[in-house]
């Protein structure tokens, strides 16, 4: 008999070398990182003849409806109501009727429209109807009323604390390293606290410096000891503090890492340098941690919802929205993927369990029906664990009746938003080998059929449902045995 | 007189007459015999025994359940054959052309063992996964239909395991887990 104990260590020893190595060379990728108020995102900068150039097509879809289609020698392009054409190798195209003049030649690349970065400033509000702020420097590009602005106070105690506070819930991922800790902010969109940096009269934390490059933020604390990082007010507030000598020692076994964001745990001592780690407050304002699993990836496509779209794309996208949704009701959220990535059913559940989640949501899409189906685990109440040890196909047991009334919310709210959903059981594993309270959520075409699947919009609409019903659960999701 | 070239000429037509009409008999014997080895090729016999009532629990793709739908369809004596027959009779529900949960017309049960003790095995054909839809709830929806219909037919089964071509697969078709037995009590309980 397989049994959790047994199985979660090799998992999830070759889960963290997986996703570290996918982090690391994701981390050398230029990527232009999109902020706005229905979608977070990054896209792949792609370098053509010397210049920046980014995939239109990807640029727009999550931001509303979306066509595109090659016409003879020219490259179609519909967004929401507007009309768009574009020839490859000419800089002049035609936006919703008028002329515009490309600052490089469009270019048609394995079937995507691309334009140069450089454009995005002046090319997006066309489409949009409204300026955008768009970092070129750093492709950070901010649309809509969406920055994070923050503010640094030092309190010079014993021992002293920095206390950064945001206007938004943040969710850097923190590392840290002698004399320095680092936040590095990948899809929040903080600005710059007034200078680029802030400098103290204290011997401890000496300095406080904002930097921005390929598409993220980063704030950089010095010090002369060592620092930590913990979190309160619903993710809006960091207190940067040194650690007292005798808390430094003895400090308990590392967490599990993940590329996607930060696993919570008690701040017990300083991470090891290069360690990439954060912190929960703890007490008042505990960060519950929530395990996002776009289903299927790499070689693994699911479903062909039509000839070109598979199901591991939507729900690859589905889940970043939902994480989205999440963190703004203050949960801390790791996507077991965030690329094409290709992971076993037991390196999922592994990953969740020993991640000691207190959610895990798996996410599918489907051609057929509507709306979205919520599915439990199909196993008897009852399961068949033994003491601390849980049969691996039983393990949901304990916590299947939390999961049903979780998603028996879900699909309320689904409901109240005009989305059809029902909720139902399934022999869908990984759920039956989680411990935490699991569900899973197959999205289904919407009203306007399955062109609605991949559109931003409408997994919008799903995620916010799902993110609402979870929120007040929190309580009930603490760590599990 | 009749010049007696033509009367050889005639003799002469008349010998090829009958030696083609003795070629196309044979011919007609051979294909004759050809034509029942074909008829050789095993075929599912006909259903034999008396017709009983029973109980198919049909998917719905649109309703997203199964509904129960009363059937006479004739059964044999062993418990077997018996759910053999049930879930063949459910087959040709799901390959009409107008069915509400389509599947294949080349998918067939191969076989279904009934160990003791309640435990049924159903052995799909290749075509029956290769060609079923992928989806959580199709093909969730599928496997409901075959646990609950064989659950209620046939007397004491309560758990029930699906292979594919003898062989234990992952998923149906990518989705439902193939890899343990189903609960009957539990499928019952999860579609009503």
């Amino acid at each position: 008999m397989r049994v959790l104990a047994a199985l979660s260590r090799p998992a999830l020893v070759f889960l963290l070398a997986l996703t570290l190595l996918s982090a690391a060379t994701s981390a050398d990728e230029k990527r232009v990182s999109v902020y706005s108020s229905v979608a977070t995102y990054a896209l792949p900068v792609i370098d053509r003849a010397g210049h920046e150039y980014v995939g239109l097509l990807e640029l727009l879809e999550p931001l509303g409806r979306v066509s595109a289609e090659k016409s003879g020698s020219r490259w179609k392009l519909r967004y929401n109501a507007i009309d768009s054409e574009f020839v490859p190798g000419r800089a002049r195209a035609r936006i919703g009727g008028r002329d515009y003049d490309l600052p490089l030649p469009f270019l048609f690349d394995n079937s995507r429209g691309l334009v140069p970065v450089s454009s995005l400033s002046t090319l997006l509000p066309r489409f949009l109807g409204a300026p955008v702020n768009f970092r070129e420097s750093a492709r950070r590009l901010f649309i809509g009323d969406v920055a994070i602005q923050s503010s640094i106070l030092l309190d010079p105690g014993a021992p002293p604390r920095l206390v950064l506070n945001f206007t938004a819930p943040v969710n850097p991922t923190i590392s840290t390293e002698p004399g320095k800790l680092r936040m590095l902010f990948r899809r929040d969109p903080v600005v710059p606290p007034g200078g680029q940096s802030i400098s103290f009269d204290n011997k401890v934390i000496t300095q406080v410096g904002y930097s921005e490059s390929n598409g993220a933020a980063e704030l950089d604390v010095s010090a002369n000891a060592a620092l930590m990082a913990t979190f309160s007010n619903g993710g809006r507030t960091i207190t940067v503090a040194a650690v007292q000598p005798s808390a430094a020692v003895g400090t308990a076994p590392s967490p599990p890492t993940f590329p996607g964001g930060p696993v919570p745990q008690n701040p017990t001592g300083p991470p090891p340098a290069g360690q990439i780690t954060a912190a929960s407050s703890g007490d008042t304002s505990h960060r519950v941690l929530a395990v996002v699993d776009p289903a299927h990836g790499g070689d693994e496509r699911g479903s062909a919802l039509t000839a070109t779209l598979a199901e591991k794309d939507v729900t690859l996208g589905f889940a970043r929205l939902l994480r989205h949704e999440l963190e703004q009701r203050g949960f801390s959220v790791v996507l077991l993927r965030d690329a094409d990535l290709n992971l076993t059913l037991d390196q999922r559940a592994g990953a969740a369990n020993a991640a000691r989640a207190g959610i895990y949501i798996s996410l599918h899409a489907a051609s057929q029906g509507t709306g979205a189906r919520v599915y439990t685990a199909l196993l008897p109440v009852e399961g068949r664990s033994n003491g601390t040890f849980h049969a691996w196909n039983g393990a949901q047991a304990r916590a299947l009746p939390v999961s049903r009334t979780v998603a028996a919310a879900v699909v309320s709210e689904m409901q109240k938003r005009q989305l059809p959903a029902r909720g139902s059981s399934a022999s869908l594993r990984p759920l039956n080998n989680v411990l935490m309270p699991a569900l899973a959520v197959e999205l289904a075409p919407g009203p306007n059929g399955i062109s609605d699947l991949p559109s931003a919009n409408y997994q919008q609409q799903a995620a916010a449902a799902i993110a609402d019903a979870v929120a007040p659960f929190r309580d009930r999701m603490g760590v599990q045995p | 007189m009749i010049p007696r070239s033509l009367v050889i000429a005639v003799a002469a037509m008349l010998v090829v007459v009958v030696a083609m009409g003795t070629y196309v008999r044979r011919m007609r014997r051979q294909a004759g015999t050809l034509q029942s080895a074909a008829d050789l090729q095993p075929v599912a016999p006909p259903p034999s025994g008396p017709t009983e009532t029973v109980t198919l629990y049909i998917a719905d793709d649109a309703a997203g359940t199964l509904r129960a739908q009363s059937a006479q369809i004739p059964l044999p004596g062993g418990r077997q054959q018996r759910a053999e027959e049930l879930l063949r009779a459910l087959l040709r529900i799901y390959q009409q052309p107008d069915a509400g949960h389509p599947l294949a017309p080349a998918a067939d049960i191969r076989s279904i063992y009934l160990v003791a003790p309640g435990a049924a095995v159903i052995d799909l054909n290749t075509a029956f996964a290769d060609q079923h839809r992928s989806g959580v709830l199709d093909e969730q929806l599928t496997v409901n239909s075959l646990v609950e219909t064989l659950a209620v037919n046939v007397p004491g089964v309560t758990r029930v395991r699906i292979l594919v071509e003898g062989n234990e697969r992952e998923t149906l078709a990518g989705h439902a887990d193939l890899t343990d037995f189903f609960d009957a009590s539990t499928i019952a309980q999860a579609t009503h």
